[in-house]
Formats: C-alpha cells, sequence, structure tokens
C-alpha cells in the first residue's frame, strides 16, 4: 500500500513538472509565431491535434497521434487530450490503435473514468480467435492502473492463464505483477494463477511466470517443488530474461532444499589433518571459514553419513552449466553465482573462465562483474588466479574500473605471486589519473599487510615513493606507511625520522597528521627530533586544517608525558593555541587534555594515568577488503553491488541442517489441471504427494500442454465461428456457474479425500459425464497396467487417443457412435478417457467469458476461413495461419473418418461382409502391434455363429492376436471387433481364414505403410538433430507439384496424416510441415518434411533409418499431396 | 523491474523519457546529475546509484546516458545488458545511436521501447521480431510515408514471438542466397616501457552474414577447434552440438549477427606484430619535452601490416606538440591532449618516425599513455581458428559461402 501512495505523489509532482514543461513550450511558440497571447497558443495547437482525430481521415488521425506520442516521450503533458484520443480506441487502423494504447496507457491512470470508456474494446479483443490479439488485449488492459477494473483484469488474467495459446498465457503471466502492484489484496487469487501457470510446460510461459512467482509470492517456495526438475530441463531453451530470473529463483530454491556440497570437504580435511583442499592456494583465506564451519559443525557432522549429492541439486548444476557460454552477461553472472553459491567447491572453478570473459564487455557490465569477481576472490581466491593478467589495468579503463581490477589484484596476491602484482602495481603509480595512484598505494599497503614475506619490500618502496615528486603520492604513502608501521615500529625509526622531515613540504592535511600521530605514538625511538616537530608545529598551528591541529595536540600531550622537560612549554603553548580556536572541537579536546596531562587539584585520579591513557600499546590496524563478508548478498544482485539490502530483496537462505523431503519434486500426472475454483490447504496438498504413486515422468509431462494445444484448432475455429454473437452479458452468468461448479469440487475434496487419486482424474467432468463413471471403474485396471508401460510408449498412446478424443468432440454426431465403437473395442480405449475430460474441462474454462464458446465447435479440418475475413482485420488471418504452424506441435487428428478396407465381400462372403481399418489406436496387449478394427455385417438372413479366424500364414516374424471370437451374430446385424497384428515394419500381408459356424474364407490384410508407425512428438530442434542424423542413404526426397486443393498448408497436414500415422511436428516457418513418428515394431524413427514453393512447387524429404518404408512412404505421401 | 527509462545527452538534458509502470518526476534524475558532477570523466559515474527512493542505473553509449530507475532487487546487470540491448536496437534501425537521430524518430522509438518491455520486463529484444512489428526506417519507405501519412508501424502480427526460432522471420527470401563470415581475431596486450609483453591474448568473433532463404540450417565446423578456450555463442547455436562435437550447429537469424566470440587459449604465444621504440622526455627545467617514436614490424610472417595508428594520450600539461613524421600524418587535440599519428600502411624497408618536440607548461606529472591500432589483411597468426566447412541442412539450394580472416589490434596499449 505504501508502495501505491507513493506513486501517487509521484504522480502529482509529474503533472507539475509536466506543467513545467508546456511553459516552455508557450514560450519557444510565442518566439516563433511572434504573436498571440502566452496561454492562447497552447490549448489552440491541441485544438487543432484534435480535429485532426475527430476527422475520418486516418492519415490525420495518424499525424495527430504521432505528434502527441512525441510530446509524451519527450515528457509534456498530453492529458487535455484524453476524450479527443479515447474515441479512437476502436479505430480500424492498427497503427493509431497501437499509438492510442500507447496514450491509454501512459493517461489512464490521471483519466480514469474516461479510461473506462475503452475497456470493453479490450473485453472484446480478449474474446479475438487471434492469439496476438488476445495477448495484446491483455497486455493494455492490464497496464491500464484503473483500480475499478481489477475484478476485470483479474477474470481476464484467469481466463488468459488457461488459453490455448502459451503467448496468451505468457501475457497473462506478464500481467500477474501488473494486478499485484494495483491491487495487493488480490494477492491470494494471484498465487492460484502462478501456481497454474508454473506447471506449464512451454518454454514461452517459463521465464515471465517464474518473474510473476518472484514479485507476487517469491515466499511460497514450495509451489517449485513440482516444477522444479521441469524448470531445470526447459532452462536452455527459454528466454534470456527469463533465464536470469529462473536461475536466480533456483538458487533460493537449492539452498532451502539441499545440503550443503562442501560439508565434507571440512570434514575431510579434519581427518586427514593437513590435507589441502582442492585449490591449494585457498588456505589463507579459508581457513577461518572453515575452521568456523568445522566449530560449528563438526559435532554434527561426526554422526552424519558421508555426503552425497541429491540428483535434483546435480540437475540444476549441470543445465545451468552450458549457459555461461550465453552471449548475455547477466545470464552469465546468473550461472556464476548459481555455482558460487550452490557447487561443490571443485566445480566452482568453471565460472572464472566465463567471468573473465565478460570483462571484455561494455565498461558497466566491468563494473558489476568486478564487483562480484573481488567477493568471490576473496572466498575463493585459486579460482581466480590463472586469469590474474585479465585483472591487468589498462591506461585507458576508467578509473572505477581500475580501482576494481586493483582490488581484485590485491585480493590474489599472494606468496607466489607477489613480486609480479607489486612490479605492476610500480608501473600503475606512474599513472597520470591521481585517484587512481592512491589506490594503489593502499593496495600495496593491503598486499604489505598481508603477506609477511614482502612487507619490508613494500615498506621500502612506500618510502621511495616518499620522494616522490607527487604531493598526492606522498600523501598517500604516508597514510600507508603510518599504518604498516604500527606492525613493527622498533624496526623503523629510521624510516619515522625521514617522515619527520616530510612535514616541512607535505601539504595534505591527512598526510600531516599522520606523520605527527607516528611521531607521537613512537616518539621514544626519535627522542631528539619529535620536539622540534613540535616547535615546528607550534609555529603554524594556525594555519593548519582541523586534522592535523588534533594531531598536533595529541604529539604535544604525549611528548609532554614523556619528556616533559623539553616541551613543557611548547604544549602549554599549543594547548593555549587551541583555547581559542574556532572550532569547538579543539578546543574539547585541549580542555580535555589540559585536565588530563597536567595535574592541578581538581584534576581526579584519573591524571595518574594519563601515561597509560595516551601511549597504550595500540592494535595495529587491519587492512581489510572492503568486498569481505560481502557474500551474505547473492551475488550479482543488487544489494550485494550496494552492500546494503535493496527493498524487495529475498535473503539468500542458510543451507538446511538436514536435507527436507526430496520426494516433494516428484512429478504427478494431473496436478496441472487447472484448479482455479479452490487451492486446497497445504497439509491436503502434501497428503497428495505422499499417496501418489510414481507416475512415469513422460507421461506427466506430455500431457496437459499437448492437449490444450492440440486444441487450439478445433477451439478457434468454434470462437471464430461465434464471434459476432457475443455479448457481454454473458460474462456474468458464466462467473456464477463456475461459483457452483467450484462448491462441488469442495464437496468432492472433502468426501473423497483418500480416493482422489483417481477421482481426481475424472472431476471435471463428472456433471456431464456422470453416466460413463461406471465403465470406467470398469477400466481402471487397465489403466493401472498402461501406467507401467515404457515412456515411449505411453507417450504415442496419450496422443493417439487424443487425436482422436479432439475428433469425437469436434464432430458431435459421429462421436457418439464413435464412443459405442471404442466400448466395444474396450481393450484398446482405456487411456482416451482422461485426456478427453481435460480436452473438455479445458475447454469451460476458456469459456468463463464467453458463453458461445459452449457451441460444439465445428471439427479442425473445416476451419471456416471466411468468417475471418469478416472480422474485417485481413492481416489477422496471415497471422493466424502462421501461428497455426507453430501452435500445434501435438497430433493433429487424422481428420476425415478412417478409411475403410474391405476384408470380404458380401457376395463372396455369402451374406457376410467384412471390413476393416487400421484404428491408430495402440494395441494394448502388445505394443508392437498394429489395431485393425473389424467390422462384421451379417447382410444373410440367418444367423452367423462363432465367427473366428484359423490358420494364420505369415513371413517370418510376424505375429497376429486374433481376435475374440464372435458367438453369434444376428442376421441383420453388425459386430466389431479388434485384432492385432505385428508387420514386422513390412507391408506384407497377412493371411488367415475366418470362419464361422460353416463357411471358411480366405482373406489377407495388408497393411499401407502409412499404417506401420505411430506418431511421436518432437520438438523442432530434436527433429533437427534427428533428420541430421539420419542423412545420406536414409534420405528421399522427391519434387512434386500439390494438388491445386491442397496448396494450404491445412492440407497439407491433413492429407499427410490421412495417409500415414504421423504427428506433426512445431516448425517456425510456415513453408514447412514437418511429421514425425517411429515404426510400430522397431520404433525406427520416421521424418517427414514438406517444404512448399511458389506456383504449388513442394518437396517432399522422409528421413527414415529403414530405406524399404522410406521409399514406399514417399510414393503414398506424394500420392497423397498430388491428387 | 526496470520502472522508467530516461535519455540524456551530454550537456544534461533529459529528451525521452518513458514509463512502464507510474510516472516517475525526472527530477529524480537529480541524483544522477550530482554523481556525473562529480566523477568528471562521464565513463567514471558509476552504472549503480542509490537515491533515497530509488536505484539508478545507467550506462553510456554515444555520448547519451541510458538511465533507468528501479526501485526494488534486481540484478544489475540485467539491466545494463538490457539498456545495451536497447542501444543496440537504435543502432540497429537508424544506423547510430546519437542524440540527433533518435529526436528525428521519437515516435518510433518510444514505439521500440514499448514493446521491448512489459511492465519493466523484457517482452521482445530480438531484432527480427521487433522488426516485424516496427519497420525499420528506409529512405524509400520515408518517402512514401511522408506521401500517404502512414508510419512504420508493421501491419502484420509478429509471428516470430511465437515461434522456438525467435530470432528468424518466417518466410525469408533471396535471389542471391549468400553466407558470409568474417573470423576476426583481436590481439589484446600490454607492452611495456622496452617492448616487452606483459600480458597478450586473442580475443576472436566470427560476425555473419547470412542472407539465406527459408530455414536453412547451418553447419560450421573448424580445423582447430581444440584452440578455443572459451566462447559464447548467439542463442540460436545448440550448445550440446557443440559440447559433444566441436561443431557450430544452427538456424542463423536473417541478415548481420555475431556468431561467436572465442578466447584463444593462452597456452599459445601470441606473436606481437609489430614493436615500438619510444623515447618521451620532459625537461625538468623548461617548458618543453622531446618525443621520438618509431614502428617497425615484427612476426608479421610476410604479411602487410595496415591501417596502422598511434593514439597518445598526453598530460595535460601539453600545450602543444611540433613534430615531423616520416610517414603519414599526424595531429593533436589541444582540448582532449591526443595525439594520434596516421601511419597508414607499414613499410619494412623504411621505419615510420616521428619525432620533435612538446611545449608545455611548468608542471609536468604523469606520463602519456599509449594505444595502438592496427589492422593485418591476412590470416597471420600460426594459431589463427579456421573454418574447415560449412554445411546446410533444411533447404535444398546452394548458397554462395564465403569467409574472411582478420586480425586487428584491440585492446592494444604501449606503457611509457
Amino acid at each position: 500500500m505504501s508502495c501505491a501512495t507513493s506513486d501517487l505523489e509521484v504522480q502529482e509532482e509529474e503533472e507539475e513538472e509536466g506543467g513545467g514543461g508546456d511553459h516552455e513550450e508557450r514560450a519557444h511558440l510565442e518566439e516563433g509565431g511572434g504573436g498571440g497571447g502566452s496561454f492562447q497558443t497552447q490549448p489552440l495547437r491541441h485544438d487543432d491535434l484534435k480535429e485532426m482525430l475527430d476527422s475520418n481521415k486516418d492519415s490525420l488521425k495518424l499525424e495527430a497521434m504521432k505528434r502527441i506520442v512525441a510530446m509524451i516521450a519527450r515528457g509534456k503533458n498530453a492529458s487535455d487530450l484524453f476524450p479527443a484520443v479515447v474515441k479512437n480506441v476502436a479505430c480500424k487502423n492498427i497503427e493509431v490503435k497501437k499509438l492510442v494504447y500507447v496514450y491509454l496507457v501512459r493517461y489512464a491512470e490521471e483519466q480514469q473514468d474516461l479510461a473506462l470508456l475503452s475497456i470493453s474494446t479490450f473485453q472484446r479483443g480478449l474474446k479475438d480467435p487471434n492469439q496476438l490479439i488476445r495477448a495484446s488485449a491483455l497486455r493494455v488492459l492490464s497496464s491500464i492502473r484503473v483500480t475499478i477494473i481489477v475484478p476485470i483484469m483479474m477474470l481476464a488474467i484467469k481466463e488468459a492463464a488457461s488459453d490455448m495459446s502459451p503467448y496468451v498465457r505468457k501475457t497473462a503471466a506478464h500481467a500477474i505483477p501488473k494486478l499485484y502492484s494495483l491491487d495487493p489484496e488480490q494477492k491470494d487469487q494471484l498465487i492460484e494463477v502462478i501456481e497454474k501457470l508454473l506447471a506449464d510446460k512451454t518454454t514461452l510461459v517459463a521465464g515471465s511466470v517464474v518473474m510473476a512467482f518472484e514479485e507476487v509470492c517469491p515466499e511460497r517456495i514450495d509451489l517449485i517443488h513440482k516444477n522444479y526438475r521441469k524448470l531445470c530441463n526447459l532452462l536452455i531453451d527459454v528466454e534470456e530474461w527469463g533465464q536470469v530470473v529462473i536461475i536466480n529463483m533456483l538458487t533460493r530454491y537449492a539452498r532451502t532444499q539441499f545440503l550443503n556440497p562442501n560439508i565434507n570437504e571440512s570434514l575431510l580435511e579434519e581427518g586427514s589433518g593437513g590435507d589441502k583442499t582442492f585449490y591449494g592456494s585457498d588456505e589463507d583465506e579459508d581457513e577461518d571459514e572453515e575452521e568456523k564451519e568445522k566449530n560449528a559443525e563438526a559435532p554434527a557432522m561426526a554422526k552424519r553419513k558421508p555426503y552425497v549429492m541429491d540428483p535434483d541439486h546435480r540437475l540444476l548444476l549441470r543445465n545451468t552449466k552450458p549457459l555461461l557460454q550465453s552471449r548475455n552477461a547477466a545470464v552469465v553472472m546468473a550461472v556464476a553465482q548459481l555455482y558460487f553459491h550452490l557447487a561443490p567447491k571443485a566445480e566452482v572453478g568453471v565460472i572464472a573462465k566465463a567471468l573473465v570473459r565478460l570483462l571484455r564487455s561494455h565498461s558497466e557490465v566491468q563494473y558489476v562483474v568486478l564487483q562480484n569477481v573481488a567477493t568471490m576472490t576473496i572466498k575463493r581466491r585459486g579460482m581466480f588466479e590463472p586469469y590474474l593478467k585479465s585483472f591487468y589495468i589498462r591506461s585507458t579503463d576508467p578509473t572505477q574500473i581500475k580501482v576494481l581490477k586493483l582490488e581484485v589484484l590485491t585480493n590474489l596476491a599472494n606468496e607466489t605471486n607477489i613480486s609480479t602484482i607489486l612490479r605492476e602495481f610500480q608501473t600503475y603509480i606512474k599513472s597520470m589519473d591521481k585517484d587512481f595512484v592512491a589506490a594503489t598505494i593502499q593496495a600495496i599497503g593491503r598486499c604489505a599487510t598481508n603477506i609477511g614475506e614482502v612487507r619490508d619490500t613494500c615498506l621500502n618502496g612506500l618510502v621511495q615513493l616518499l620522494s616522490n615528486r607527487d604531493e598526492l603520492v606522498v600523501a598517500e604513502s604516508v597514510v600507508v606507511i603510518k599504518k604498516l608501521l604500527q606492525m613493527q615500529p622498533e624496526k623503523h625509526s629510521d624510516i619515522i625520522k625521514h617522515m619527520a622531515k616530510l612535514t616541512d613540504n607535505i601539504q595534505v592535511p591527512m598526510a600531516r597528521a599522520s606523520i605527527l600521530w607516528l611521531i607521537g605514538e613512537y616518539c621514544e625511538h626519535v627522542p631528539k627530533i619529535a620536539p622540534d616537530v613540535l616547535r615546528k608545529m607550534a609555529k603554524s598551528f594556525t594555519n593548519e586544517e582541523d586534522i592535523v591541529k588534533l594531531q598536533i595536540i595529541n604529539l604535544a600531550a604525549k611528548l609532554y608525558l614523556t619528556n616533559s622537560k623539553q616541551t613543557k612549554l611548547l604544549t602549554q603553548y599549543v594547548l593555549n593555541l587551541a583555547k581559542y580556536d574556532q572550532n569547538y572541537d579543539i578546543r574539547d579536546r585541549a580542555r580535555f587534555i589540559r585536565q588530563l596531562i597536567v595535574p592541578t587539584e581538581k584534576s581526579g585520579a584519573l591524571s595518574k594515568y594519563a601515561k597509560k591513557l595516551f601511549l597504550a600499546l595500540k592494535p595495529a590496524p587491519v587492512l581489510e577488503s572492503p568486498f569481505k563478508d560481502r557474500d551474505h548478498f547473492q551475488l550479482g544482485s543488487l544489494s550485494h553491488l550496494l552492500n546494503a539490502k535493496a527493498g524487495g530483496y529475498q535473503e539468500l537462505p542458510d543451507w538446511p541442517e538436514a536435507a527436507p523431503d526430496p520426494s516433494v519434486r516428484n512429478v504427478e500426472v494431473k496436478d496441472s489441471v487447472p484448479e482455479w475454483t479452490k487451492c486446497s490447504s497445504r497439509e491436503k496438498r502434501k497428503e497428495k504427494k505422499v499417496e501418489k504413486p510414481f507416475y512415469s515422468d513422460s507421461e506427466g509431462e506430455s500431457g496437459p500442454t499437448e492437449s490444450a494445444d492440440s486444441e487450439s484448432d478445433s477451439a478457434s475455429g468454434s470462437e471464430s465461428g461465434s464471434g459476432s454473437e457475443e455479448s457481454g452479458s454473458g460474462s456474468e452468468s458464466v462467473e456464477s456457474e463456475e461459483g457452483s461448479e467450484s462448491e462441488e469440487e469442495e464437496e468432492d475434496e472433502e468426501e473423497k479425500n483418500k480416493k482422489k487419486k483417481k477421482k481426481e482424474l475424472k472431476k471435471p467432468v463428472q456433471e456431464s459425464e456422470s453416466e460413463q463413471s461406471s465403465e470406467e471403474e470398469e477400466r481402471k485396471p487397465e489403466r493401472k497396467s498402461k501406467q507401467r508401460k515404457s515412456d515411449s510408449e505411453s507417450e504415442s498412446d496419450e496422443e493417439e487417443s487424443e487425436s482422436e478424443s479432439s475428433q469425437s468432440e469436434s464432430e458431435d454426431s459421429e462421436s457418439e457412435a464413435e464412443i459405442k465403437k471404442k466400448k466395444k473395442a474396450a481393450e484398446s480405449k482405456p487411456p482416451t478417457k482422461p485426456v478427453k475430460k481435460e480436452n473438455k474441462k479445458e475447454k469451460k474454462e476458456m469459456s468463463l467469458l464467453d458463453l458461445d464458446d459452449f457451441e460444439p465447435a465445428p471439427s479442425p479440418q473445416v476451419t471456416p476461413v471466411n468468417t475471418f475475413l469478416s472480422n474485417s482485420l485481413v492481416t489477422d488471418l496471415e497471422g493466424l495461419s502462421l501461428s497455426d504452424t507453430v501452435l500445434s506441435p501435438a497430433t493433429i487428428a487424422p481428420s476425415s473418418a478412417l478409411k475403410n478396407y474391405e476384408l470380404l465381400h458380401r457376395i463372396t462372403g455369402e451374406g457376410l461382409s467384412v471390413e476393416y481399418c487400421f484404428s491408430r489406436q495402440p494395441f494394448s496387449p502388445d505394443a508392437n502391434m498394429v489395431a485393425v478394427q473389424m467390422q462384421f455385417t451379417n447382410n444373410a438372413t440367418s444367423d452367423t455363429k462363432n465367427l473366428h479366424m484359423e490358420d494364420v500364414k505369415l513371413q517370418s516374424g510376424m505375429r497376429v492376436k486374433e481376435f475374440p471370437e464372435i458367438e453369434l451374430l444376428p442376421a441383420g446385424e453388425t459386430a466389431a471387433a479388434v485384432m492385432g497384428i505385428d508387420f514386422c515394419d513390412s507391408t506384407q500381408a497377412a493371411n488367415f481364414q475366418l470362419c464361422t459356424h460353416t463357411k471358411k474364407f480366405f482373406v489377407s490384410i495388408q497393411p499401407p505403410v502409412g499404417e506401420l508407425m505411430r506418431p511421436i512428438f518432437l520438438t523442432e530442434n530434436e527433429f533437427k538433430k534427428e533428420q541430421g542424423q539420419l542423412m545420406g542413404m536414409n534420405e528421399i526426397t522427391e519434387k512434386l507439384t500439390l494438388d491445386a486443393k491442397c496448396r494450404n498448408e491445412h492440407a497439407i497436414v491433413q492429407r499427410v496424416t490421412t495417409a500415414a500415422n504421423l504427428s506433426r511436428v512445431p516448425c517456425g516457418s510456415d513453408k514447412e510441415c514437418r511429421f514425425a513418428g517411429r515404426t510400430v515394431t522397431s520404433s525406427s524413427l520416421v521424418l517427414v518434411t514438406v517444404a512448399t514453393k511458389e506456383e504449388g512447387a513442394a518437396q517432399l524429404t522422409v528421413n527414415c533409418e529403414k530405406m524399404l518404408i522410406g521409399t514406399m512412404l514417399v510414393k503414398d505421401i506424394l500420392l497423397a499431396l498430388t491428387q | 523491474m526496470i520502472h522508467s527509462l530516461f535519455l540524456i545527452n551530454h550537456s544534461g538534458d533529459i529528451f525521452l523519457e518513458k514509463h512502464w509502470k507510474s510516472v516517475i518526476s525526472r527530477s529524480v534524475c537529480d541524483y544522477f546529475f550530482e554523481a556525473r558532477e562529480k566523477a568528471v570523466d562521464p565513463e567514471n559515474v558509476p552504472p549503480v546509484l542509490q537515491t533515497p527512493h530509488h536505484y539508478l542505473i545507467s550506462i553510456y553509449r554515444g555520448k547519451l546516458f541510458f538511465l533507468s530507475v528501479i526501485q526494488t532487487e534486481v540484478a544489475p546487470l540485467f539491466v545494463i545488458e538490457f539498456l545495451h540491448r536497447v542501444a543496440d536496437t537504435i543502432q540497429d534501425y537508424f544506423g547510430e545511436c546519437s542524440e540527433g537521430i533518435i529526436k528525428d524518430n521519437i515516435v518510433t522509438v518510444y514505439e521500440l521501447l514499448e514493446e521491448m518491455l512489459d511492465n519493466g520486463f523484457p517482452l521482445a529484444t530480438e531484432s527480427n521480431v521487433l522488426k516485424e512489428m516496427i519497420r525499420p526506417p528506409t529512405i524509400l519507405r520515408s518517402v512514401v510515408n511522408t506521401l500517404t501519412g502512414s508510419s512504420n508501424v508493421g501491419d502484420t502480427l509478429p509471428t516470430g514471438q511465437l515461434s522456438n526460432v525467435p530470432w528468424r522471420r518466417a518466410g525469408v527470401k533471396y535471389t542471391n542466397n549468400e553466407a558470409y563470415f568474417d573470423v576476426i581475431e583481436e590481439i589484446d596486450a600490454i607492452l611495456d616501457k622496452s617492448g616487452t609483453t606483459v600480458f597478450a591474448e586473442i580475443q576472436g568473433v566470427i560476425e555473419a552474414c547470412v542472407r539465406l532463404t527459408g530455414m536453412p540450417d547451418l553447419t560450421l565446423s573448424f580445423m582447430n577447434p581444440r584452440l578455443l578456450d572459451d566462447v559464447s555463442f548467439h542463442p540460436c547455436v545448440r550448445f550440446k552440438r557443440w559440447e559433444s562435437e566441436r561443431v557450430l550447429s544452427f538456424i542463423p537469424p536473417d541478415g548481420n549477427f555475431t556468431l561467436m566470440n572465442y578466447h584463444v587459449s593462452s597456452q599459445n604465444l601470441v606473436a606481437i606484430p609489430v614493436y615500438v621504440k619510444q623515447s618521451i622526455s620532459f625537461f625538468e627545467t623548461g617548458p618543453c619535452g622531446r618525443l621520438d617514436i618509431t614502428i617497425g614490424p615484427k612476426q608479421t610472417m610476410g604479411k602487410t601490416v595496415e591501417n596502422m595508428m598511434v593514439t597518445i594520450h598526453m598530460p595535460k600539461a601539453v600545450l602543444n606538440a611540433n613534430l615531423t613524421a616520416t610517414q603519414g600524418t599526424y595531429t593533436y587535440d589541444l582540448t582532449t591532449k591526443v595525439l594520434v599519428w596516421d601511419i597508414g600502411k607499414l613499410n619494412p624497408q623504411k621505419l615510420p618516425n616521428l619525432r620533435g618536440s612538446l611545449s608545455t607548461q611548468l608542471a609536468i606529472s604523469g606520463n602519456p599513455r599509449y594505444i595502438m591500432t592496427l589492422k593485418l589483411s591476412q590470416l597471420m597468426l600460426v594459431d589463427c581458428l579456421k573454418v574447415s566447412r560449412l554445411d546446410m541442412y533444411g533447404e535444398k539450394y546452394k548458397p554462395f559461402k564465403g569467409v574472411k580472416y582478420l586480425t586487428k589490434a584491440g585492446k592494444f596499449q604501449v606503457r611509457t
């Protein structure tokens, strides 16, 4: 809240500021126009703009908007144009519209009431069939900072979060922090949205939602558990900025969830005594640290088992490492800090090289990197030692960079390299840059204190500097020498003498003060010189700087105590001068010292101890790096850079004593099913986690998003179809519906807490499909067996079923029939159910605001392109068709009904006719078999009995799973059965006899090559990679001319998928369609690429290890595309 | 994240402001001006400043300050990198990033900024995506625009944002398909007064200019990839392929881009192609000094050194220089105290020499700094990265391929 109010204040200021700007402008205009009242000009000009905005010509509007935006950009106030501008929010011209949006976002906050007028436009935009328009509507809507529309925004975000377009979901993630900053009250609801979006499997969304997470609820680390592995795996494909946010968040996460990988190192050291760490040179610096660690943890450690890194911890380290090669400095830094904070000591070294590389970047980047390197070098010096020379200073570096490099060099200095470093420092002292020279001298001082061996050398060097021509150099040296001398003053009385001489020349106050302090402190070492110095100083006392005056008093006091004979009068003289000084500090000091050293009756017992007070042995100062202990801030953070906690900084937690339960990260299948309705309490969720069995990964990963994606076609179709009929009132009623739904679900949850695993799958559709639940009970065991299947299998299974389900949805009447079929062919169906339900649920959610969506969706292949055209923006069309290619990575269903083949003609079969089709379902009893669905029709007048198969003749290796015997097929009835054939990836026919109780018919089933495969899901990159490996002999290319009806992409996809059981692979280009599948028996990859060119020319490429299949497939697809 | 952005010119005028969240008064920049005042040199302004309510993160590019206002914790490099990306984008669009250019195209720049950040978080930073949304100006288009009154806003929607190859536009078409790669190696070196090498290394970069139709998938392999010590890639390069096979496999962005930066491992000795004999002395007694520099080739392996240029930053006290050059020309800028000697081609027979006297004020302190820039046209170093072949997959035409090698001086300095 405080944030909001401060914003308002700022706002007001800005308005004033803007006003100021106007004045300026007016003045300008007056000069230029040479007339008119000073307050007339401005409104006039705006009238002009208003007129332009009201005109009918787009070009005039555009010109006006451009001028207005230019005003905004320059910081001029244009708020009085608000009414005129907001009218154009619905302008058809996309350029004008964009500029109006820009204006609106800037001024809506100031003109809240008027801004509301524009809201309906965006609400309409939210339902646009084009994902890009939906996204931009949401983006602008959420950028309008008007509190009244918070509920609308909330609703829009929720809806967009379950949009089928990942781009819209990304925009929803972006909108979350906006809404949060507008109304922090919404936090709980927003967290639910975040939780849902975190489960999203697309790289596009990942970065944005983690950003939202960090802004809204960084403390809810528990939300990450289930998404942890997915985030790790996606990381490399996320866009750069998202990577930074995710890595920083994961660093924090890992600190709470894993054990310190360096625990055992200290243990080892303890055990083996002098055994050294990986980097031999680390010891000096690290020893203290480790000592502490040891002391603190040794008792606990003794009991602990040897450290084994959690595989998830390893996963994170492994998956972030390649990002050190990123071109983006922020990403490299993020990985570096992750390694610094999380990796075992021996592995941290890898980041050094990458950080050193960044030193060639812009000076601002260098500045930040060097700050972090400086902190790292204190903890882990060995890491950067090989790169010592990379920190050498160039005369062209800006001073701030030089100083930081100096810091790093100093931190890196040790016995072995100190001579090189000192030689380097010597050249720096000659630099023109005075601040830098001063810093160098300090650095030399620090090297001298840290490394005993070179202390004398350094000191001598510094003393030589005392004769430098440059006063600054001398002064700085004096200060440093003073510090060094404190360590062993006895040995260096000649240096002190030398310095005493300098008082005549050096004018820099700090240096003079230092010399005086030195002489006073060690006056016993220079008994003859000291009083003389005091004499000189007494003479010049009145002209000295305050800091020098104080030291003169100090010197006087000390001399008085040690050598009162010679200096009594001098001291009194100085004290008298000080008594009347202008500075009260000096007067104070003089009074205090006089009381202390000159015993009078009044002065108490204290003066006896005066000598002890003044000449007590003082500990030598420790010259420390300013970067010491900065690493308690997360490296790379703003807080670290400033060495102060910045607002919103999340502390880097300490390692836990014992690792929390790693099973929380196990991924469950259906957790990603959207759940708006209720954020069940945490305990409940945990319960679920524990109870749930360990589903196979692939199932969990491939499920939800794919379904969402594959659906996009049909859904967008439906939306566009109904677009014109939208009504504003729709939203309310839907909302209430949602409410009731949620209540129901709540009850569910309470009642069926235990059975939940299974029930959850069904929940969303229970009302609509309750009748089917009974069947489902029967299928359960089968589903279980399914789960045990291998990864690839379950994946493909799901896809197939998916495709079918979307099909069934789209063609309502047909689907019913199909469902019946499925019931009969129960064996092959099980996985269909859950996925389909999910689809339906998805559907419902999408339609929160839009009633029309409840209409049955038309099937994908009949996408009514024409309706788009009415939508005025022809460009949208382009966008949509393009987006299709990108957005439907999953299967596009073989659209038309499956092709039926005749097995037995009515006449030859004497009344019995048999047709078969390849159902493209997985054949559950044996995954290597192709499912063949047979339809028996008894056209005869008498019943047929004992329908079964016999005498199967097969090529070697082929196998058949017979269909169960049909005992009775009454006259005029039909029956269906499924059999499985393992064709061994060949198109050889399977021959067998079809027997009834009376007759035997010889029949044979020969599969088209396209049916010998099952679709698999590949990403574009995987596709490319695989394709790269299937070159040469395995690649077959054909040129072709596309059939006139099949020039658009959609038709191509449809025809190819009809010809072969393949799934679509997403592709960035609209000129290419890619498909992938695996052969059923040997699981060899089949990759198909159709690249289109002008005039229907196209090129078909098939990559397949099995050349025979490849050749045949080329023929088949060629046929499908050219006819 | 990033709250607001102010563009500030050299003299301290704010000429563009953009706010992504609520408006922040430009008075916040006063803290920056204060620091700017204190720093004397613009490049010495600390990139990160703390004010009572905000944090200011700035970069200095092309005599402009890009000053962003931050309110909460954020990785400073994140902001710095982004600001540089903004400057890059402006440069990419308009050819240069200067105050005049930005002022002339203020609406376009403002729109770009609008698209690049959403609520302060980077949204579209790929130049190809941006160019689809907001078209860069060309001469032809600006003429058309003035006639028809249209602007540069793209009327197509940026589908690139949706693809998983966001750096490449869809539907690229060229009649001449070409792919050129420039392998540029820069020698970073510090030589000390006597001419011995204090520090030298080679940094390389592969600049690519790819104009290929469709969605080509390129594979670039090297003869001596072992030479590469440390690399960083454009996001299009597949990390895994590099890790396992040491080849660059990528779907290239359209047009010019930096494919890879690399560092040649320091085990390889760097041959410095030139040597410098120098003596600059200032007389303690009088207001003058003497300068004598000779440059000669060294280890050039028969290749000629071109575009040789020596830049000397003189101490402030040097008033003027009266020199004669045996080859090339020299200029001395009195305000910046920079002496530039443009030599051109280095002739091994007749070594270029620059000598003469310097007039100074009495007090002289410090030493001049040298920076040398030179360029070697041909493959010069023994340990130069060499491209072995370029293969293209995914498209069936034959592209024209070319590789050019160049060695240049990077941060090449001679100490005095």
